[in-house]
């Protein structure tokens, strides 16, 4: 469908514009605020898997609450204060060889994999289905994540308080 | 449904996206406004703005126009890229809330922009994107005040989403879809306020809190950091701000509208005007409160969220959920 | 579906042009007069002191953090919601056990003060 490719060329198009400009904007706060499009870009893609839970998830939590944890942590440090971070080093041309490396391989696995095509059952991506899905077969990971969530939570607040 | 060509339905989102962003204009930011100053002099026993247009109808447009003739006034060492961008994230994140929301119904199905599948989760979604637009004005400004009502607001503003997102997903229980449509229609033998008062409560408190509004407007309050993030902001730039604070005010308003009262539900007049009603009559609730209560601090503002309004919904979500699914 | 987020695409450009259209304006008809004076940094009509950029404080971030620690726990909810009922009891009991854990976090971070504002 035209359309698609169309609303994916555009998506693609922003998602790697603005992760230039992460990666290389020597002001940090531009960079973390250009994460906000690269995201959204992203969320476009899953819209387009047919993903529409991911997609919410992504913006409600990488959009919303990632973009605002490195602002906060952004913001808060001197390194902010307007002071030009240079970003690149003596590794960039190593750096350069082994993403380039990694990107031929990929393409090549990607264009030379049998995809299958035609008629086959879609996957679900629906909330209910993925509901169905960690309550009953998966229920293991589901109460894993808690875990790690947990996890998660008490290591950074330990490592926090300990700056005081 | 018959598949319309592609031009007729681009053109049927520009018109629908045209009416909704003005309508919520006229609504939200000028009789908003308006009504804000009324009622608010009306508790302090004053008369408000009566003189522009009959009964005061047209103050605020007279002071957009003001408002439209002022300088554009950009702080020295003030970051240009964030300080402009700021001004259009604030409001577009507050007014794509508005996408799921329901006005009404007519034969042809319900009067909503869109009615997506993830309803609530879209509207949690959005509403979150206001605080990074927030971020962004408290220090694009570099000014103290207005990076600190920034950084301040962004954790207020994120204190309140979950016990706010708690609610969502035991309403969405109740209904057994994120639709907002479905929502609303689940409601038609009884309305949710009914069965889930706690639910409500808890919504409204943290809806306060997530507009920035009295008793939890201490970011911005007058007396305390100046206007907080949007200090620096002058002319029509403030006013773009006020426009994505009361549209916010309004859509949490329409929201609690279709979760807990039946959305445009109601015998006899034409479903909008239910639906306008019942929004109208919780603004005012919001508005009354604003001017009711003193303000909290911060530190009580943040303790207030994480300690009682979190274990709170919590205990609702799943005292709810024990009585729907296990009880049944 | 995909026509559903064709139109929320739509919202979203055409909106971002609506609201920049009174930007527009004002760059047509607002007056310019600049001196330095006009853009100083406001701080209650004094000259500022110090650096605009406060120091490093953790509340901020650990506000911040515990906040997306719940708000993935959240995620987890929404699917459970829409399909609570049909899955019934077992699926609740095992949603409980996942809310336990992640209320066990809150209190800790309730017991180690990291909710506290000072």
């Amino acid at each position: 469908m035209v359309g698609e490719a169309l609303a994916f060329y555009l998506l693609a198009a922003i998602t790697l514009a603005s992760g230039i400009v992460v990666v290389t904007s020597p002001n940090l706060v531009h960079s973390a605020v250009a994460l906000v499009p690269a995201l959204l870009g992203v969320t476009g893609l899953y819209i387009l898997l047919n993903a529409e839970f991911l997609a919410g998830v992504q913006v409600l939590i990488y959009a919303g609450g990632i973009t605002v944890l490195i602002l906060f942590v952004i913001m808060l440090t001197e390194g902010a204060t307007g002071l030009r971070v240079p970003q690149r080093n003596e590794q960039g041309p190593i750096g350069a060889a082994v993403a380039g490396a990694a990107a031929a391989v990929l393409i090549a696995v990607a264009t030379r994999t049998p995809w299958a095509h035609g008629a086959g059952v879609l996957p679900s991506y629906t909330p209910g289905a993925i509901g169905e899905s960690f309550l009953g077969p998966n229920l293991l990971l589901f109460e894993g994540t808690s875990v790690v969530l947990l996890v998660t939570l008490v290591g950074a607040i330990l490592i926090a308080r300990k700056e005081d | 449904m018959d598949v319309m060509p592609w031009y007729v339905e681009v053109l049927r989102a520009i018109v629908g996206t045209i009416i909704i962003f003005s309508a919520v204009a006229i609504v939200t930011a000028m009789l908003g406004v308006l009504l804000e100053r009324r009622i608010s002099a009306w508790i302090q026993s004053r008369i408000g703005p009566v003189h522009v247009g009959p009964r005061g109808l047209l103050q605020t447009v007279a002071n957009t126009v003001k408002l439209l003739q002022k300088e554009y006034i950009l702080p020295r060492n003030a970051d240009a890229v964030i300080f402009s961008s700021a001004v259009i994230v604030v409001p577009l994140a507050a007014l794509l809330d508005y996408v799921v929301l329901p006005f009404g119904t007519t034969r042809a199905g319900p009067l909503i922009y869109r009615d997506l599948n993830i309803g609530v989760l879209y509207f949690a979604a959005t509403s979150s994107l206001i605080v990074v637009g927030i971020l962004m004005a408290g220090w694009g400004s570099n000014n103290k005040y207005a990076l600190l009502g920034g950084l301040r607001s962004a954790a207020q503003m994120v204190s309140y989403e979950i016990p706010i997102g708690l609610v969502l997903i035991t309403i969405a229980m109740l209904a057994g879809s994120l639709s907002t449509v479905t929502i609303v229609n689940a409601q038609t033998h009884l309305w949710f306020i009914v069965s889930q008062p706690v639910s409500f409560v808890i919504f409204f408190v943290a809806a306060i809190a997530e507009v920035n509004r009295a008793p939890f407007d201490l970011v911005e309050a007058e007396s305390e950091l100046v206007a907080g993030y949007f200090s620096e902001y002058t002319g029509m730039r403030f006013a773009l701000f006020q426009l994505g604070e009361y549209g916010e005010m309004f859509a949490m308003a329409a929201l609690a509208v279709t979760l807990f009262f039946g959305g445009w539900q109601g015998p006899v007049l034409p479903s909008v005007v239910w639906f306008l009603i019942k929004l109208y009559v919780l603004v005012f609730v919001f508005m009354w409160v604003r001017w009711t209560y003193p303000r909290f601090r911060i530190d009580q503002l943040l303790n207030f969220s994480w300690k009682i309004l979190i274990p709170v919904a919590l205990a609702n979500l799943v005292v709810t959920a024990f009585f729907v699914i296990v009880v049944h | 579906m995909l026509l559903d987020w064709g139109y929320v695409a739509i919202f979203a450009l055409v909106g971002a042009g609506m609201v920049s259209m009174p930007l527009a304006i004002i760059a047509l008809i607002s007056p310019r007069s600049s001196y330095p004076h006009k853009r100083e940094t406001y701080e209650s009509g004094m000259a500022p002191i110090g650096e605009a950029w406060s120091q490093f404080n953790v509340r901020y971030y650990l506000f911040s953090l515990i906040f997306v620690v719940f708000d993935v726990e959240i995620i987890y909810l929404y699917p459970w919601a829409v399909v609570a009922r049909s899955l019934g009891a077992p699926a609740f009991y095992s949603i409980v056990v996942f809310l336990a854990v992640l209320v066990l976090g809150l209190a800790y971070a309730w017991r180690k003060g990291a909710l506290e504002w000072t």
